[in-house]
């Protein structure tokens, strides 16, 4: 019996770990969906919004060390909302220099994000250098919470865990109960009979891309608990954020959710099992597979037209 | 009130509207009757900042709009029900009127819209896109009421529905000229229906008038036979 238990502190701490994974690519994949589903544009960019937000928390965290040492501890939470609002306003201005002359040409926008996109990486290069850096954890953040002997949970997973938790909720409420999120559900369904009941479809679109944007970038300071920033960090995570987007179905943040979780899951556990890239492997067969059961991705939702 | 002088529009290089002009009074309902492709739905798109106008200027009560965006031709009282409907689908009849309201609102939907359309109030809840036809034309004009237009703009609204709710239409049609002080336009193929509401008449073909008839002087047959094919 001695055996079964260890094997199951093992899965236990393996699907934690999932979770954390999940989390950094629900946030992102948040932010994406809403945007894609929104104005139909792919941001290639996004993952460097992603970097931007972790940047921040790494900037905050350094200077409180060196001008506030006894706030020290408390820094975290006043770097999530600059990540949040420096990360928005750099979105703000993308969508305002860059992507609305490119509404008529969808296509245009993939190519001019990913442009985008090197040139952030490169900006992020010059300033912060080609090493990583890592934000100095505060003590409460440190450790880990072990509920027996064998099972040993990390609080800055569980930490991530929370303000994930707490950002979807506060999309789902902003998209279903506000004002705001009634125009971004109509603009979605058709634009043009948007405009023609007074919205303004610019300012919602560049709203959206906004609140997209500053979500990846609390993603960001997310990310800087469980790993080191570099200037292609969030990067790493597009591939795999696209592919819970489309997997999840893009009209769907349901579909967002359940799908981040499954393939955050399957790789996570997969991983103890087989080798990492066996893992990938296995998770995009699973995906593709259903995506050809299911074109549409796992949730769409079904009306008359 | 509403007065529409020269106004010439098309898509691209081919201009379909030629020199309309139209002035409607309060309170009056115009009808513009044609056939299919003479461009009545092109009159309405452009009337809105759908279709790029080309000429010409449009006054909302000595107001300017022809420069405007279409939201902003809403907020200066322009409001419109497209050909088909165009309600959203996946949000519920309640979302469905509140897109329509001005943010002061506060997303409260105003008693009279629900006494107009009873039906509305019953499945406020349901999706927008599970109603039938003329339920969902009832919610197309209700989102239209809710932007608190001074012009209304209907676009064939008994396109695929069933007699008794066209009547249902035209009476509400009539009701909420008097009581909201209405100016209302409506493109028709259907005379039976004009017959019941209009106060004018306007014969399009190719995109010019080439009638034009008050209800009193109205002939069923001379207009009839602009619609035959």
């Amino acid at each position: 019996m001695e055996w079964l238990s260890e094997f199951g502190a093992i899965a236990a701490m393996q699907g934690f770990n999932g979770l954390s994974v999940f989390c950094v690519l629900l946030l992102m994949a948040l932010g994406l969906a809403i945007i894609f589903g929104q104005m139909g544009v792919i941001n290639m960019a996004h993952g460097e919004f992603l970097t931007v937000g972790a940047y921040t928390t790494y900037l905050v965290s350094v200077l409180t060390l060196k001008y506030l040492p006894e706030l020290q501890p408390y820094y975290f939470f006043v770097a999530i909302v600059l990540s949040f609002v420096i990360a928005g306003a750099l979105g703000w201005l993308a969508e305002w220099a860059l992507i609305s002359k490119l509404y008529h040409r969808p296509l245009d926008t993939l190519l001019a994000t990913w442009g985008l996109s090197l040139v952030m990486q490169q900006a992020f290069r010059s300033i912060f250098g080609a090493r990583e850096v890592s934000a100095s954890m505060p003590d409460w953040l440190m450790g880990s919470f072990n509920p027996t002997d064998a099972i040993d949970i990390p609080r800055n997973g569980l930490f991530v865990m929370a303000v994930t938790l707490l950002l979807t909720a506060a999309i789902f409420f902003l998209l279903y109960r506000s004002r705001w999120g009634l125009q971004v559900r109509a603009t979605v369904q058709n634009r043009v009979m948007s405009r023609a009941v007074g919205i303004n479809t610019k300012k919602v679109d560049r709203m959206t891309f906004a609140l997209g944007c500053g979500v990846a970038g609390v993603a960001g300071a997310a990310f800087t608990t469980i790993g080191s920033t570099g200037p292609t960090s969030g990067s790493l995570y597009i591939v795999d954020t696209f592919l819970v987007v489309v997997f999840g179905g893009a009209a769907s943040l349901f579909g967002t959710i359940a799908s981040a979780f499954s393939i955050a899951q399957t790789q996570s556990i997969a991983e103890f099992f087989i080798s990492g890239s066996m893992a990938k492997v296995l998770t995009l067969s699973a995906v593709i597979l259903i995506l050809m059961l299911r074109p549409q991705g796992l949730f769409s939702i079904k009306v008359r037209k | 009130m509403f007065k529409i002088s020269n106004l010439a529009s098309g898509y691209g290089q081919s201009q379909i509207l030629h020199d309309v002009n139209l002035d409607v009074a309060k309170q009056e309902i115009v009808a513009v009757m044609g056939r299919n492709g003479m461009g009545k739905t092109t009159l309405f798109k452009t009337l809105m900042g759908i279709v790029p106008q080309m000429g010409g200027s449009v006054q909302v009560d000595g107001q300017e709009v022809a420069g405007l965006e279409t939201h902003q031709r809403v907020a200066s009282g322009v409001a419109y029900v497209p050909q088909g409907r165009m309600i959203f689908p996946s949000m519920t009849v309640l979302e469905n009127i509140q897109t329509g309201l001005p943010a002061s609102a506060g997303g409260q939907v105003p008693e009279d819209l629900y006494a107009l359309f009873p039906v509305l109030h019953e499945m406020r809840k349901r999706k927008g896109g599970n109603l039938s036809g003329g339920q969902q034309q009832q919610l197309a004009i209700a989102r239209a009421l809710a932007t608190n237009p001074k012009v209304l703009l209907l676009d064939e609204p008994t396109e695929g529905i069933q007699p008794s709710i066209i009547k249902d239409i035209a009476r509400t049609l009539k009701e909420i000229r008097s009581l909201r002080d209405l100016t209302i336009v409506v493109s028709e193929q259907v005379l039976s229906f004009t017959m019941e509401i209009a106060d004018r008449f306007l014969v399009i073909e190719k995109g010019r008038f080439v009638l034009e008839e008050s209800a009193a002087n109205a002939d069923e047959a001379t207009i009839s036979r602009y619609l035959s094919v």
